[in-house]
């Protein structure tokens, strides 16, 4: 596999102290599905214009299919956006918007019309192709938008948070609707979005970033799993972060010492005994014990509070040394036939040793 | 009574607003209206029902030349405003990068409208005449050596002024227009493979035509309407409709005849307005 898009160095500084993309080198493969991650303010949104070409990089190289397209204007660059509030031309037909871009490329009336439609009938929607981008609803203009994009048939789509305008239930639909699509169409994907569930559900790639920077780059399921700092590990995903020291250190595991207790983790790169480390370890990987039960990796504190969500209970627990930390357990059955924890009685809480991560220093979460 | 107690504030609020408008102008229109049918026995006037003024409006070619060269200058008026405003427009909204110019130069465009419109005519007097500004630095560059009386006193010199004059008013709705266009409508297009120009004629021209229509609109009423300029600037063929209205009513004393011409002038005025409303309606559907 070839890469389609490869970013090299690319910066964007606004001035000497407001900086939009540091430094940033990326390659995507074709036909890949990449999300750029990260809050509001990271650059994610920024590097993705770049890419379209509505913003110019202060340093670095944008290469699309082989070719230097950093200087191009839009225009004159194989790739499409969707814009976050879809930008539907208002004075055009649903037809004439998706055909829009195609009259450039040569086509006449007749086979844009047929391109137009084709593409109307792949996003569910071949019935609108008379109607105004104002007669729709906000998915049905979503799914235009989309139609409008990929019938270009571009090399790289670019989706700029797509899915940020629609109400929650249209949300988890079109999510899985743009998963399809990407299947279908074969174009590589570059979406940019806050929401680290859509990130995670969708892409074949996540790009956490953090201020202009790349934090981490890897598959979803390495970047829950395995994430590389404490920042990773709180955008995606909950994790409690508790203070530790370095006791004892093997080849392939560490103990610590931690809220008084004695905890054993995996890990690959165990630091130097005696060191302060921060571990992180998931609410959901964590495992309330009931009374009596014992585990090896475990804590103990006092149930402080508990959080009925519908799925499930999540339960805040106080330790001795006045942290704390959440469980998150599964209701499989009805509130009412389930065994509800106590706020203010004692508990203990279990880890699995390969589900804690090390982060070096003292973390403030 | 406690009806009328509990309605009184809504009464008063669309009360007044309409009573003026009933007494000062539907009332005086009909008055006029009545008058265009009324028959000129000089010295005075008659009662009557008879179509003799329209009539000779539309007879007596002096009236039709005069209608004719009011809309040929109203249109003129327009265009050039027209030219100018809309660069200038567009410029402020898509190209100027700091809120505060975009800011200062248009309220450089509207702070003339405070100035009194008698002083703003009289200026372009002073520049385009023979003892005037233009005159004296053509001297002082050496262009001419005698000053030049073919600047003021002619229908170029009318268009200048009131283009001068009305400006603001093709700014304002244009600007207005061309603001409300959401800027990443722009984008999309250049996305789609559409350079500046087209994305100028195919998107940002259309969706700001209700603006044109609007400025197009109020320039050309306002031109069509003016007696000013054409007293100031204007030459021998320089008069208007305004000003053949006033003398008809004024030194001709023929009323029935400048009520006419009043009802002919306003019906043009409204069906340009209703043209230019129902084009503004249809391109708005879907632009909100």
């Amino acid at each position: 596999m070839a890469a389609i898009i490869e970013l090299r160095g690319l910066s964007k500084h606004y001035s000497k102290t407001i900086i939009g993309v540091d430094d940033v080198s990326l390659s995507v493969e074709d036909g890949e599905f990449v999300t750029l991650l990260g809050p509001s303010g990271c650059g994610k949104s920024t590097l993705l214009r770049m890419i379209g070409g509505f913003e110019e990089p202060t340093q670095g190289t944008i290469h699309l299919a082989g070719r230097d397209v950093t200087w191009e204007p839009p225009y004159r660059r194989e790739v499409n956006m969707v814009f976050q509030d879809y930008a539907l031309f208002p004075h055009m037909t649903v037809g004439q918007n998706i055909a829009y871009g195609l009259k450039m490329a040569g086509a006449d009336r007749k086979s844009a019309r047929a391109k137009a439609l084709e593409a109307l009938e792949l996003v569910g929607l071949p019935d609108k192709v008379d109607q105004r981008p104002d007669q729709l609803s906000g998915g049905q203009r979503q799914r235009i938008a989309l139609a409008r994009a990929i019938v270009r048939r571009p090399k790289v789509l670019l989706l700029d948070e797509p899915l940020s305008a629609l109400d929650a239930r249209m949300r988890d639909q079109m999510r899985i609707e743009l998963k399809h699509l990407h299947e279908k169409v074969g174009i590589t994907f570059i979406m940019v979005t806050h929401d680290q569930e859509e990130a995670l559900t969708m892409s074949d790639r996540i790009v956490v970033m953090e201020n202009g920077r790349v934090a981490q780059d890897g598959q979803p399921q390495d970047i829950y799993d395995r994430p590389i700092s404490p920042y990773v590990a709180n955008f995606i995903g909950t994790t409690n972060f508790l203070p530790a020291t370095v006791t004892d250190v093997q080849a392939d595991r560490a103990t610590f010492n931690c809220a008084g207790a004695r905890l054993e983790v995996l890990t690959d790169t165990p630091p130097q005994s005696g060191a302060r480390v921060t571990l992180g370890f998931r609410p959901e990987k964590t495992r309330l014990l009931a009374e009596g039960e014992t585990a090896p990796n475990m804590l103990e504190g006092k149930i402080s509070e508990v959080i009925y969500y519908g799925l499930g209970l999540r339960t805040a627990i106080t330790l001795p040394d006045g942290g704390s930390l959440f469980i998150d357990t599964l209701l499989t059955d009805t509130l009412r036939r389930s065994a509800i924890p106590k706020t203010g009685a004692p508990a203990r809480a279990a880890v699995e040793p390969c589900n804690i991560f090390v982060f070096a220093g003292e973390v403030q979460a | 009574m406690t009806l009328l107690r509990r309605h009184l504030a809504g009464v008063l609020v669309l009360g007044i607003p309409l009573a003026w408008i009933v007494i000062f102008m539907l009332v005086p229109y009909a008055i006029i209206g009545t008058y265009s049918f009324w028959t000129k026995t000089y010295p005075t006037f008659q009662p009557d029902f008879q179509f003799g003024n329209y009539a000779t409006l539309f007879t007596d070619p002096q009236y039709l030349q005069v209608l004719l060269r009011t809309l040929k200058i109203s249109a003129l008026v327009s265009v050039a405003s027209l030219a100018l405003a809309y660069p200038f427009a567009y410029w402020l909204v898509f190209r100027c990068r700091s809120a505060g110019v975009r800011t200062w130069l248009y309220m450089a465009v509207i702070a003339p409208l405070w100035v009194s419109y008698l002083l703003r005519a009289y200026i372009w007097k002073t520049i385009l005449g023979t003892e005037g500004i233009l005159n004296s630095f053509l001297m002082w560059a050496g262009f001419t050596d005698a000053p030049s009386d073919i600047f003021l006193y002619n229908q170029f010199a009318m268009i200048l002024t009131l283009t001068y004059i009305f400006i603001p008013f093709m700014v304002m709705p244009i600007y207005t227009a061309l603001e409300r266009i959401p800027p990443n409508l722009a984008e999309a297009s250049a996305d789609l493979g559409q350079t500046p120009w087209q994305t100028f004629r195919k998107v940002t021209l259309p969706l700001s035509t209700p603006g044109i229509a609007a400025g197009f609109t109020l320039t050309f009423c306002l031109s069509f309407g003016d007696f000013i300029a054409p007293f100031l600037v204007g030459g021998p063929d320089g008069n208007l409709i305004a000003g053949v209205i006033q003398t008809q009513f004024g030194s001709a004393l023929n009323w029935p005849l400048g009520s006419a011409l009043s009802i002919v002038m306003l019906v043009i005025v409204l069906s340009i307005v209703s043209l230019s409303d129902r084009l503004e309606r249809s391109s708005r559907i879907g632009a909100h």
